[in-house]
């Protein structure tokens, strides 16, 4: 009886690995397969591959000269290794404080006033009955969108200068001009709201979107009930929208630290500097204008670390409260 | 129903706060359109704040006699058709192979693409290796290192799987149609929508950079409208601000000031003309992607 039982499982196990060896067989005659059949699909996505090879791993090489003295003519893979003296010299130096705190300010800042703007936007568009009035603003707001970040900034001088129209406003009801563009104090508030007017339309769509798989026969049951229509936003439409909201929420929390170079630089001068100086303007100037490769590689090597670390925590934390995550 | 009244009162905030911020939005932008057209000593002294006042267009001839703008403009205009161009055509190489369930290996150059969103080399590593391929300053480092976005691979590749009838291409291959000509005959013809999307997308993206130019071009006459623009605009100003001003130089500045506002319209005329087109298939886009994404 046992020896039957052995063998047959014996057998078994013979079977398995008789599968697991066709799985592995089947999966290269499936490529021989797809690749006789479809080689010219191969061909076709072939340069794109090697784009991607070229322009974005190969850089991924390029990153351990964080760890180097990069020597031009030694290359990067010749350079001689020194361990950690770039970040140490990162974390001791004067500007170490500076940036962090402007670049988690401006983050926390913008995460603060941008997010949730949107997301009012949507809830009140979506209440608009008169549809030729909704399409008239949604045109209106999405329209900054367009605009390109050198032309709000541009814009934002054009306004605030000391001779622009806010100041004129400002001196015709008896105050003194302000110097917005230049005053460290201005900087981060300049940033947000010329933020906000950009993009609070465009980012409203996603919600708008997102409202419109709200179930109408439930806000038919509320007004039965006799529920207003702020009791119908908080208690139907706001938790319809939550896990848009949770997610973008964790995408944006997420990139607290990666403060955007484009507009910080556009908007920096040499005045308010000590406001607005961040960890990618950092990494510019020192890696780019004064070519100091290993240094500015360690201090974007840094950010990009602390970047992740955080999508990573803001991820777990909402998946303890909320149950939404990105993964 | 009971609440009637509090649902009027709601109403007509929400309509109230609504067209405030329509305003808001839309006030800053009349107003460089009505400046560009008027007399700068009017917008200097704040006389000018609705209608043109002292309506001329010598700010425009300005703009138009202007070398650097001229130039950065005509520059603009290449590295955006060759750029969308070179972009579009890799976005449905990559799109469409992808898109095939009997590609084998797809998942796999899937993960390859969509980790380089994740992770990248970093602004110095990159830089050292374009500079290495010796690319600086020249015409391709505007459209060669930004050939293809990953998350346009993924919307093109939502489309073809889920508005090109797979039948359509059994059937072709049935008759002997092969793979490219079954993309080419059958597939971009059924995907002209999408294609408008991925040309709007890349055009705006080319046409508002400037970051890309900054880094890696440093001769002024290969610069992009953007860069011009940032230093008529933003360096102009800045420097203004911070060195004392002479008599000569506010002269100078008066000058320059309605031109300022000229070229921010001329910089975005060809974005106001196809702001329709834009906002419809942007939106269009962005659907697609954040539906899949």
């Amino acid at each position: 009886m046992e020896k039957i039982i052995q063998n047959d499982t014996s057998i078994q196990v013979d079977n398995i690995s008789k599968k697991k060896a066709n799985v592995s067989l089947s999966k290269w005659t499936n490529l021989k397969k797809s690749f006789r059949k479809n080689w010219d699909l191969y061909l076709l996505i072939t340069p794109v591959i090697a784009y991607f090879i070229i322009f974005h791993y190969l850089p991924l090489y390029g990153i351990q000269i964080a760890f180097k003295d990069f020597i031009a003519t030694k290359g990067i893979w010749d350079s001689p290794w020194v361990g950690m003296k770039h970040f140490e010299r990162f974390f001791d130096s004067y500007y170490f404080w500076r940036l962090i705190k402007n670049t988690l300010g401006i983050g926390i800042y913008t995460l603060a006033i941008s997010f949730p703007i949107p997301i009012i936007i949507a809830l009140m568009l979506n209440e608009v009955r008169n549809s030729k009035f909704k399409k008239f603003v949604q045109t209106v707001i999405y329209a900054p969108h367009f605009l390109s970040t050198v032309v709000v900034v541009g814009m934002l001088i054009l306004f605030l200068k000391s001779d622009g129209l806010i100041n004129q406003v400002i001196t015709l009801f008896g105050g003194t001009p302000i110097d917005f563009i230049t005053e460290p104090g201005w900087f981060k508030t300049l940033y947000v709201f010329s933020d906000v007017w950009q993009t609070m339309g465009w980012s409203s769509i996603i919600y708008l979107a997102a409202l419109t798989a709200v179930d109408h026969s439930q806000h038919e049951a509320a007004m039965i009930d006799g529920a207003s229509r702020l009791q119908r936003i908080w208690y139907i439409n706001i938790p319809a929208i939550m896990p848009t909201i949770v997610i973008l929420f964790i995408l944006n929390a997420g990139s607290v630290m990666s403060v955007g170079f484009e507009k910080v630089f556009l908007m920096q001068n040499s005045l308010n500097m000590s406001a607005s100086d961040v960890i990618s303007t950092f990494v510019y100037r020192s890696g780019i204008l004064e070519a100091q490769y290993s240094f500015s590689t360690a201090v974007g090597l840094f950010n990009s670390i602390i970047n992740f670390i955080m999508l990573v925590m803001v991820n777990y934390f909402a998946k303890k409260i909320n149950k939404t995550s990105l993964w | 129903m009971q609440n009637s009244t509090s649902d009027k009162v709601f109403s007509f905030f929400n309509y109230f706060f609504l067209a405030i911020i329509a305003l808001l939005i839309l006030y800053p932008l009349y107003f460089v359109v009505s400046a560009s057209f008027s007399n700068p000593t009017y917008i200097l002294t704040g006389e000018m704040w609705l209608w043109p006042k002292g309506f001329n267009l010598d700010a425009y001839k300005k703009v138009f006699e202007n070398e650097d703008i001229v130039n950065g403009f005509i520059n603009t205009l290449k590295y955006t058709t060759f750029g969308t161009l070179i972009n579009v055509i890799m976005t449905i190489m990559a799109a469409y192979p992808l898109s095939r369930k009997d590609f084998y290996g797809r998942n796999v150059i899937m993960a390859i693409f969509v980790f380089t969103m994740f992770f990248g080399g970093g602004l110095i590593p990159t830089y050292l290796l374009i500079r290495d391929l010796g690319m600086i300053d020249t015409f391709w480092v505007m459209v060669i290192p930004n050939a293809v976005a990953v998350w346009n691979i993924i919307i093109m590749r939502t489309f073809f799987q889920t508005t090109i009838p797979l039948e359509l291409q059994e059937s072709a291959q049935i008759d002997g149609c092969g793979n490219i000509r079954i993309l080419i005959n059958i597939v971009l013809p059924l995907s002209m929508p999408v294609i408008a999307v991925m040309v709007l997308f890349y055009a705006v993206g080319h046409w508002n950079s400037y970051f890309h130019a900054l880094i890696y071009l440093s001769d002024k006459d290969n610069f992009p409208l953007q860069l011009v623009l940032r230093e008529i605009l933003i360096k102009g100003e800045m420097d203004e601000m911070i060195k004392a001003t002479s008599e000569s130089f506010l002269k100078q500045q008066l000058s320059v000031e309605g031109l300022k506002y000229a070229v921010l319209i001329v910089s975005n005329l060809p974005m106001m003309i196809l702001y329709p087109f834009l906002q419809k298939y942007f939106v269009k886009g962005f659907m697609i992607g954040s539906i899949k994404g």
